[in-house]
C-alpha cells in the first residue's frame, strides 16, 4: 500500500514548481535592501543610544552562545573579542587613538567587515565609534565595542521565537513592501497594456485586487431559524468590477461577485410611494424559481421617492482625489477628472465643491467654491496630476476638515473619495480609518467612494469605508459608468432619503420549510440588531430601488435540501394561526437626521403569488435573471442545470424599455462570461 | 562562493558581508518557493511569501543557532510563515476546498498538466494543513521523519502517524474514484 505514497512522491517530484521568472531577483533585491537598512539602522541606533547598560551583558551572552555553535571559526571570533573587550575594560582611561587613524581605518559604510585573524583584528569594529567617545567610561567603551561586534547580529535580544512574524523590523518590512508595491508589482501587474497582449506565463489577472472572502448564504430551516435580518445594499461596485473583468475575457474572482450589488445595479420600475410621508414603498411577491422547479422565489422590492430638482437640499461636496502614482493610467485619473466634470452638470449653481488631492502629501487643491464658478473648478480639476505614494488617511482628514468648514445645515455634506484604493502611507489600519469615518458620520458628513482601475483595487477596504461613512461605493470602469453614477443617478447617489434601512423577514414554518437569502452575505445582521437603532445599516437615496430575493422551499413540496431530523420533536405548526401567510417582511429605517427608526411591514400571502415565471413582471424577472447570473459566477452551488444560456434567454425577454441600455449590456456580459468560462481551463 | 557551507555563509552574512547574504538568498530561494507553493497552493501567494521570507532573513539569521542544519531551520521558517499567512487570511478552509481547482486552474495550461500532476494537486488539496505540510517535507523534500519532526516542532512519532494518515486518505480517495 505504500505504492500510493510512492506515487504521490513521484508526482510531487515530477512537477517541480517553477518560481516566476523574476521572483528570485525581486526577492533578492528586497532582501538585500532589508539587509542594508538593517545594518545601517543598527549602527545608528547604537550610536544614538549607546545601549550602555545591557550592551555588555548581551555581549557576554552572545559570547557564551557562540560557544554553543559548533563552528570553530566563530568561536574564535568570540574569544578574540573577549580578549579585546577585557583589554579595554582593564584600562582605566583608554587612550583615545590618533583621530587620523580612526578615520583611516573606519570603513565608511563598509560592506565587508574584516574577519578577525588575530588579537588586533578587534580594533576595526571599535574604530567605528567616534573618537571622542573613547574618553568615556571604560564600561561604556566595552559596551560600545561589544555592541559593535559583528553588527551584534548575534545579540541575544534578537532571538525572536521561530513562530513569530517573519519580518522582525516592521518598519523596514513595511517600507520595503511599500516600495515594492509602488515600483515593482504595481507596474508589472497593471493590466492596462497587458489586456491587449497574450498573458505572460505565470501572470494572473487576479493579482492584487483585494476582496473580502465570503461564502454564499446557506439554506436555513425556518422551524429552527424563522427570522432573517440584513441591511440594504445599494452599492454597485461589484457589478462594474465584474464587467471590467469580463470585458478582458476573464471571469471575475468569485469573491468579487456580490449578487445583491449585481441585482441592485439596475434601476427597477417599482411603484414609488404614494405620499412623501413614507420615503419608500415596499413590494413583495412570490414566483416559481427558474433554476429549480420545486422551489419559489420571494421577491422584495423597495422603491424610494424621487426628488424633484427644486426639492434638493443644498450640497457641500468635497472631492478627495487620489493622485498617487498608481492612478496614472488612462482608466483612472483622467477618467476620474471627466467623471467629476460630469457631476458638476448635475449640481445647482449654489452647491459648493472643494477638492483635496492626496499623494505623498495631501493638499487642498480647491477651497469650497460655488458650482457657479465653473471655470475655477474645471481649472482645479485640470491641474490634478499623478505621482507619489498614497497618503489616504491624511487626505481623508483634510477633506473632512473642509467639509466641516463649509457645513450646510439640513443639506448634503459629503466627502467623495476617488481612488484605486491602495492606502500605503499613513494610517493604513482599516479599523482606525473606519472608526474615524464612523465618528465623522455622526457629525453629519458622509462618505461616498468611487473606485477606479484594476490590478491594485482594494475593494474590501472601499466597501468598509463607504459602509461606515453612510455612503455608497461605486466602481467606475468607463465613462458611461461615471455618467450613470454621477449624472443619471446623482440624486440617489448624493441625496439619502432614508438611512439605516434594515430588512427582517420572518417565515411561517407551517408553510415555508426552508429559505435561503440570495446575496447580501456581507450585509447580514443579528436578529436583535433590527430594532437597535444604534446598529448602522445601508442608506437609500432618492429614487433608489433595492431588491432582495429569497429562494424558499414550501412545506411539503419535497424541495427541502436539509433532511428532517430523525429525532426531532413533532410540534404543532406554530404558524397555524396566520393561515395563508408565507412570511412577513418588516423594513426599518430612519429619516435623515432622525434618531429613532420607523417600521413598515408587508405580509406575503397567496395573493402575492404568481403561477409561472412568465406571469411575473418584467422587472422582477430581470432581477431574477441577474441573481441567477451572479450565483453562476460564484460557482452555482444552488442553481442546478441552469446555465448562461438560460440567463441570456430570461434577461433578453425581460429587457423592457431599457432607456440607458444597461440591460442590453448585461446580456452581452453574460455572453462574455460564457466564453470566458469556456476559456478558463486554458488559461495560464 | 558556491562551495561555502551554509554555516560559513551565515557567519559571514552575520558579520555584515553583503555578498554572503546574497548568496544565501540565491541558494535557498528555490527551496523557499517550492515549499510555499505546495503549502499555500497558489503561485502568486507563494512568490509573495518567498519574498517576505527572504526579506525577513536579514533579521532572522541570528536566530539560527547552528544546532540544526540550516535547511532544517529554513524549512521551519517557511512552514511557519506559510501557516501564519493561511491563518491571517482566514481563508484556510476555503483554500483547502478550492486548492485543487485554483492550483490546477492557475498553473495548468491544459496541455502541460498530466493526470498524475492533477491527481497530486487534488490529493494535496484534500489534505488538511498539517498533513499537507508533512507530505511536502517528507515526500517532496525528502526529509527523514525525525528531520520533519524537528521542522514542524512535533514528535517524530507524530510525523510517522501523519504519514500513516496520509496513506489511509490516499486509499480512501482511491476507493472513491473506483466508485465514481
Amino acid at each position: 500500500m505504500s505504492d500510493d505514497l510512492e506515487r504521490l512522491q513521484a508526482a510531487l517530484r515530477a512537477d517541480t514548481p517553477h518560481p516566476p521568472a523574476d521572483g528570485q531577483a525581486r526577492a533578492k533585491a528586497a532582501a538585500l535592501a532589508a539587509f542594508d537598512r538593517r545594518r545601517q539602522g543598527k549602527r545608528e541606533r547604537q550610536r544614538q543610544t549607546g545601549r550602555v547598560a545591557h550592551g555588555a551583558t548581551s555581549w557576554l551572552r552572545s559570547f557564551a552562545m557562540s560557544f554553543s555553535r559548533p563552528y570553530p571559526a566563530l568561536a574564535g571570533v568570540a574569544v578574540l573579542l573577549l580578549v579585546g573587550g577585557v583589554t579595554y575594560q582593564m584600562l582605566p582611561t583608554p587612550e583615545p587613538d590618533d583621530p587620523g587613524r580612526w578615520a583611516a581605518s573606519a570603513p565608511a559604510d563598509d560592506a565587508v567587515a574584516p574577519v578577525p585573524k588575530d588579537g588586533r583584528a578587534v580594533e576595526p569594529p571599535a574604530a567605528q565609534a567616534p573618537p571622542q567617545e573613547a574618553s568615556d567610561e571604560a564600561v561604556a567603551q566595552v559596551a560600545e565595542v561589544a555592541g559593535q561586534r559583528p553588527e551584534s547580529y548575534f545579540d541575544v535580544s534578537e532571538l525572536v521565537p521561530l513562530t513569530a512574524e517573519v519580518a522582525v523590523d516592521p518598519a523596514v518590512a513595511a517600507r520595503t513592501r511599500a516600495v515594492e508595491v509602488a515600483e515593482g508589482y504595481g507596474m508589472r501587474r497593471m493590466p492596462v497594456s497587458a489586456a491587449a497582449e497574450a498573458p505572460s506565463p505565470g501572470y494572473r489577472d487576479q493579482g492584487r485586487d483585494r476582496f473580502e472572502a465570503f461564502d454564499p448564504n446557506p439554506v436555513k430551516v425556518s422551524a429552527e431559524e424563522p427570522v432573517s435580518t440584513f441591511s440594504v445594499d445599494v452599492d454597485t461596485a461589484s457589478y462594474a468590477f465584474m464587467r471590467a473583468s469580463l470585458n478582458r475575457g476573464v471571469l471575475p474572482q468569485p469573491d468579487a461577485v456580490r449578487v445583491e450589488e449585481l441585482i441592485n445595479y439596475f434601476p427597477y420600475d417599482y411603484a414609488p410611494p404614494e405620499s412623501r410621508a413614507r420615503p419608500f414603498a415596499a413590494h413583495v411577491s412570490l414566483m416559481p424559481t427558474p433554476w429549480n422547479t420545486a422551489t419559489r422565489l420571494l421577491h422584495i422590492g423597495i422603491k424610494g421617492y424621487a426628488l424633484a430638482p427644486d426639492d434638493r437640499p443644498p450640497a457641500n461636496l468635497v472631492f478627495l482625489v487620489d493622485t498617487s502614482g498608481s492612478m496614472d493610467s488612462p482608466e483612472k485619473l483622467p477618467l476620474l477628472v471627466n467623471a467629476l466634470r460630469m457631476l458638476l452638470e448635475t449640481l445647482a449653481p449654489e452647491d459648493r465643491v472643494a477638492i483635496v488631492a492626496y499623494a505623498g502629501a495631501a493638499g487642498t487643491v480647491l477651497e469650497p467654491t460655488p458650482v457657479a464658478e465653473r471655470g475655477r473648478i474645471a481649472a482645479a480639476l485640470e491641474s490634478l496630476g499623478a505621482g507619489g505614494a498614497t497618503a489616504g488617511a491624511e487626505g481623508i482628514r483634510q477633506a473632512y476638515l473642509l467639509a466641516e468648514r463649509a457645513f450646510v445645515k439640513d443639506g448634503i455634506n459629503r466627502v467623495i473619495l476617488a481612488t484605486d484604493g491602495d492606502f500605503n502611507v499613513g494610517i493604513t489600519d482599516p479599523d482606525a480609518l473606519e472608526g474615524y469615518i464612523a465618528r465623522k458620520r455622526e457629525s453629519g458628513v458622509f462618505l461616498s467612494v468611487l473606485g477606479f482601475g484594476m490590478g491594485n483595487y482594494n475593494d474590501a477596504l472601499m466597501q468598509r469605508l463607504a459602509q461606515s461613512g453612510n455612503g455608497n461605493a461605486a466602481y467606475i470602469d468607463t465613462l458611461s459608468e461615471a455618467r450613470k453614477v454621477l449624472v443619471e443617478e446623482a440624486t440617489s447617489t448624493l441625496f439619502p432619503i432614508a438611512s439605516d434601512v434594515k430588512i427582517q423577514v420572518e417565515f411561517n414554518p407551517a408553510l415555508v420549510s426552508e429559505y435561503r437569502l440570495i446575496g447580501y452575505e456581507t450585509r447580514m445582521l443579528a436578529r436583535e440588531d433590527f430594532r437597535n437603532d444604534k446598529v448602522d445599516a445601508g442608506e437609500i437615496g432618492a429614487g433608489h430601488s433595492v431588491t432582495a430575493l429569497y429562494e424558499i422551499a414550501l412545506a411539503g413540496s419535497g424541495a427541502e435540501r436539509i433532511a428532517p431530523l430523525r429525532y426531532g420533536v413533532e410540534e404543532a405548526a406554530p404558524g397555524a394561526d396566520h393561515e395563508g401567510e408565507f412570511a412577513t417582511v418588516a423594513i426599518r429605517y430612519k429619516l435623515p437626521g432622525a434618531g429613532t427608526g420607523t417600521e413598515i411591514a408587508r405580509h406575503v400571502a397567496a395573493g402575492n403569488a404568481v403561477e409561472s415565471v412568465a406571469d411575473a413582471p418584467a422587472d422582477v424577472r430581470f432581477a431574477v435573471a441577474v441573481a441567477a447570473f451572479g450565483q453562476l459566477l460564484r460557482g452555482g452551488r444552488y442553481t442546478g442545470d441552469y446555465g448562461y444560456d438560460d440567463v441570456i434567454a430570461a434577461a433578453t425577454a425581460a429587457r423592457g424599455a431599457d432607456p440607458f441600455g444597461y440591460r442590453t449590456e448585461f446580456v452581452s456580459l453574460v455572453r462574455l462570461a460564457k466564453t470566458a468560462a469556456a476559456m478558463e481551463p486554458l488559461r495560464q | 562562493m558556491s562551495e561555502d557551507t551554509d554555516a560559513a555563509l551565515v557567519d559571514r552574512a552575520a558579520a555584515g558581508e553583503r555578498e554572503a547574504f546574497a548568496a544565501l538568498v540565491e541558494r535557498h530561494y528555490g527551496l523557499i518557493y517550492r515549499v510555499a507553493v505546495r503549502v499555500l497552493g497558489d503561485d502568486e501567494a507563494a512568490a509573495d511569501l518567498a519574498q517576505d521570507v527572504c526579506v525577513g532573513l536579514a533579521a532572522r539569521l541570528p536566530s539560527w543557532r547552528g544546532e540544526s542544519r540550516f535547511s532544517t531551520w529554513l524549512y521551519r521558517v517557511v512552514v511557519n510563515a506559510a501557516r501564519d499567512r493561511l491563518r491571517r487570511e482566514g481563508a484556510q478552509r476555503r483554500n483547502e476546498a478550492a486548492f485543487a481547482e485554483v492550483d490546477a486552474m492557475t498553473r495548468a495550461g491544459a496541455a502541460a498538466l498530466d493526470a498524475e500532476a492533477l491527481w497530486m494537486r487534488q490529493v494535496l488539496g484534500a489534505l488538511d494543513e498539517d498533513l499537507r505540510t508533512t507530505v511536502v517535507l517528507v515526500l517532496q523534500e525528502g526529509l527523514r521523519h525525525a528531520e520533519a519532526a524537528e521542522v514542524l516542532g512535533v514528535a517524530e512519532s507524530t510525523v510517522s502517524w501523519r504519514m500513516h494518515q496520509v496513506r489511509r486518505r490516499l486509499r480512501a480517495l482511491a476507493a472513491e474514484d473506483d466508485v465514481a
